[in-house]
């Protein structure tokens, strides 16, 4: 086979695909390299040498991350030359860490410690220069805190948010030893274009970049008699937290997480699916508005294509970089907003809750979430709609924290009211999820028939491609929509700001031409968010992705406009979308931001 | 602002407003303002659409791409071990009295930046030192004060 190269490891020989890396062709032999700057989702740095291998006949070492394996070579992977180098980096590594590993929100999380531990270093063989360093902690931002006494300048953030999120708010400053991680002169995260989309901190190896996590806070509130503390759950927690907790990638946990909620406190436990449903009847009756007013009433201030707003990064994203689109995003506010507000108005009045009592908790696969409870415009309840999110990794914190075996617990429900789901309202947490609940409703409501796909399954928006479109032919209408008669509904999906940025640009140029778009902030969407359980790797999306689909699959509504509850606020409290009750809780607005 | 604003838009029709022009975008910039502002950094991000964060990486990469303000000439001693030997500690102590600053500092009048450097290349001719862009070699107490002195007549 020509495409193929053989070479030699530790003894064994392999082959692998021409251009594939030594660590790739080790990883085949099943032997571990260590590695701190690489990173399965990012380019090569080879900037850390931590995972250096000897080449007979080379002789320097070589780092296995960045060279390409090539005819004829032989490795050693474990040589006492190999093993002492790469001691020598990570005590170098240390040299420069607060390795005061107890303090640390990654203490036995974290890939420097492990490797620490693995080398066995009990004394240090350089001098700390950690008290001359003179590092800084940026804690501003409510969502991202920026240590970089902890930072072992990999730059594996650099890399995710220049590669990933085509952002880049960090970037790498000085050079020598006074080469750091920096955003624009150095100025708080909170204060540049930093999205808080959080993928850095799902690739930082150490404790350098972390979210700031509201534990106390949360506990607090449910030890205080006098409130009653309601959790919501976003649809992408329930395949992912398991992970965190000892169990496969992939594991659907619905029912064990509602379960361990009512056992750490939270005195109602309801579920942000129900408000992505509202989401959809909401944000699906805005698109055909603005498609009835470009069309019928011909109306040029309408703006098209109409953009979902459920993704604060992609939301922040938009504000800072592309401000002149800012009327295309829907007005929608996202789920975990939406049902804040709801929380402390309908919720409180239903069951006879004082608002002023009521602390609303989410859990949340982000970190972008927690800026976004804070924002000054989410208050329309009268009260902070959302008082704290945590992160899918915080809820297994405080599930270990409470002694639970959650493993062995059974599945329970959630609480009635605001907890029952749709399987629309599940795939929100896959990237394209949005666009086919928003069709399978929208569809429904313009023709009276369900959409034409086997099973309800939009196969064409689903996937990991990084943008993906599909065009629906609306035929056969109802008469209310007969303007749509033919018309080809033309919708685009992407995930990952840097897919984000190339439709954006598709849209600028006058390239492209949707109605509809759905941005995700996040690779793969919520299911790779920046608040889910480390690590990430295209592999573990996946898999988070089908369970996604399965679970949507197994539930006995599938559609949004069809969950019972949904139907009931409408009836009861809302009167029907985009009514002025939903105009003064469920929908938002945006501003324009400094592209620094 | 708007004088910023002109000579960022004026380097990049000259130089281009590709990734490749963003050091000669940034040297055109010290040659007008002697260093480069916070300002000035943003206009040179939003004119190549590029990163604040990446044009600020780069600035500070280069100890010659000041991001500090700095005076309207940038006095710089070559700190390296040939002109040391040769005294420089005596030239910059002359230097520091005739300013009446230390190193690091610009003079009040903001005339005058005093800063060290590493080797210039001029180890045959040491003490050396650079103020701008002109080299003055061999340096002495009396050469230097003669020197500073022409600089402050004709200002």
């Amino acid at each position: 086979m020509a495409n193929t190269v053989n070479i030699k490891i530790d003894g064994i020989d392999v082959s692998v695909e021409a251009g594939k890396t030594v660590l790739d062709a080790a990883k085949k032999l099943n032997i571990h390299i260590p590695t701190l700057c690489y990173h399965e989702d990012l380019c090569v740095a080879g900037n850390c040498r931590v995972c250096v291998v000897e080449q007979e006949g080379v002789n320097n070492l070589v780092a296995s991350c960045a060279i390409p394996a090539q005819k004829g070579m032989v490795i050693h992977t474990n040589s006492h030359k190999v093993r002492n180098a790469r001691r020598h980096v990570v005590e170098l590594l240390l040299s420069e860490h607060n390795a005061d590993c107890t303090k640390c929100y990654k203490n036995t999380k974290c890939e420097l410690q492990d490797l620490a531990s693995e080398m066995v270093i009990n004394e240090h063989m350089f001098m700390d220069l950690v008290p001359d360093k003179n590092y800084t902690t940026d804690k501003q931002s409510p969502s991202i805190i920026k240590d970089d006494s902890k930072c072992i300048r990999c730059q594996r953030c650099v890399r995710t948010c220049h590669d990933l999120q085509h952002v880049s708010a960090l970037g790498v400053a000085y050079k020598g030893d006074h080469m750091k991680i920096s955003t624009f002169f150095e100025h708080p995260m909170y204060e540049v274009v930093c999205t808080n989309c959080g993928q850095c901190v799902n690739r930082c190896p150490t404790g350098a970049l972390i979210e700031k996590n509201y534990l106390d806070e949360v506990w607090d509130a449910i030890y205080d008699e006098d409130k009653h503390v309601i959790v919501q759950t976003a649809p992408a927690t329930r395949i992912a937290l398991g992970e965190d907790l000892g169990m496969e990638s992939g594991s659907i946990v619905t029912g064990k997480m509602a379960a361990s909620l009512r056992r750490l406190g939270f005195d109602s436990v309801l579920d942000t699916d129900f408000s992505a449903d509202l989401t959809i009847m909401e944000e699906g009756t805005e698109l055909l508005t603005r498609l009835k007013k470009a069309l019928v009433d011909k109306d040029t201030s309408v703006k098209l294509p109409m953009f979902t707003s459920c993704s604060p990064g992609w939301v922040k994203f938009l504000e800072h970089t592309y401000p002149d689109y800012l009327d295309n995003l829907s007005t929608c506010k996202s789920p975990q907003q939406m049902f804040g507000a709801l929380a402390k108005t309908y919720y409180a009045e239903k069951k006879g809750l004082d608002p002023d009592k009521i602390v609303c908790v989410s859990i949340m696969p982000c970190t972008a979430k927690k800026f976004e409870a804070n924002r000054p415009e989410m208050r329309d309840s009268g009260y902070q709609d959302v008082d704290m999110g945590l992160t899918t990794r915080e809820l297994a914190v405080m599930i270990k924290q409470a002694g639970i075996d959650f493993q062995e617990l059974p599945d329970e429900k959630f609480d009635s009211l605001m907890g029952e789901s749709s399987g629309a309202a599940v795939i929100f947490g896959a990237t394209g999820g949005v666009m086919e609940a928003a069709l399978r409703t929208a569809y429904e409501i313009v023709t009276g028939r369900e959409v034409p796909f086997k099973n309800l399954n939009i196969t064409a928006v689903r996937g990991m491609e990084g943008v993906r479109e599909a065009n629906i032919k609306l035929e056969n209408v109802l008469p209310a929509w007969s303007f749509l008669e033919g018309v080809e509904l033309k919708t685009a999906v992407a995930h990952g700001l840097t897919n984000a940025h190339q439709i954006m640009e598709a849209i600028h140029k006058g390239e492209a031409n949707y109605h509809f778009v759905e941005v995700m902030g996040c690779p793969g969407g919520c299911i790779g968010g920046g608040g889910q359980p480390i690590p990430t790797t295209p592999e573990i999306r996946r898999k988070r992705a089908e369970a996604i689909y399965r679970e949507d699959e197994g539930m006995a509504v599938r559609k949004s406009h069809e969950n019972p509850e949904v139907q009931q606020i409408y009836r009861e409290f809302l009167g029907e979308p985009l009514s002025d009750k939903s105009h003064w809780l469920l929908h938002t607005h945006y501003v324009k931001r400094k592209r620094v | 602002m708007p004088e910023i604003k002109e000579l960022v838009t004026g380097l990049a029709d000259k130089h281009g407003r590709t990734r490749e022009s963003l050091l000669p975008i940034l040297q055109g910039i010290i040659t007008e303002e002697r260093f480069i502002s916070d300002d000035a950094l943003t206009e040179v991000a939003r004119e190549l659409d590029i990163s604040a964060a990446l044009v600020y990486g780069t600035a500070t990469f280069y100890s010659f791409l000041d991001t500090k303000p700095r005076g309207k000439f940038v006095i710089r001693i070559c700190r390296t071990i040939t002109c040391d030997m040769k005294g420089k500690k005596q030239i910059i102590n002359t230097l520091e009295d005739l300013l009446k600053i230390r190193v690091g500092e610009t003079t009040k009048d903001k005339n005058f930046t005093l800063l060290e450097t590493n080797c210039l290349g001029w180890c045959h001719k040491g003490p050396a030192m650079l103020i701008n862009d002109d080299v003055f070699t061999e340096l002495t107490e009396d050469k230097i004060t003669e020197i500073i002195r022409d600089y402050m007549r004709n200002i």
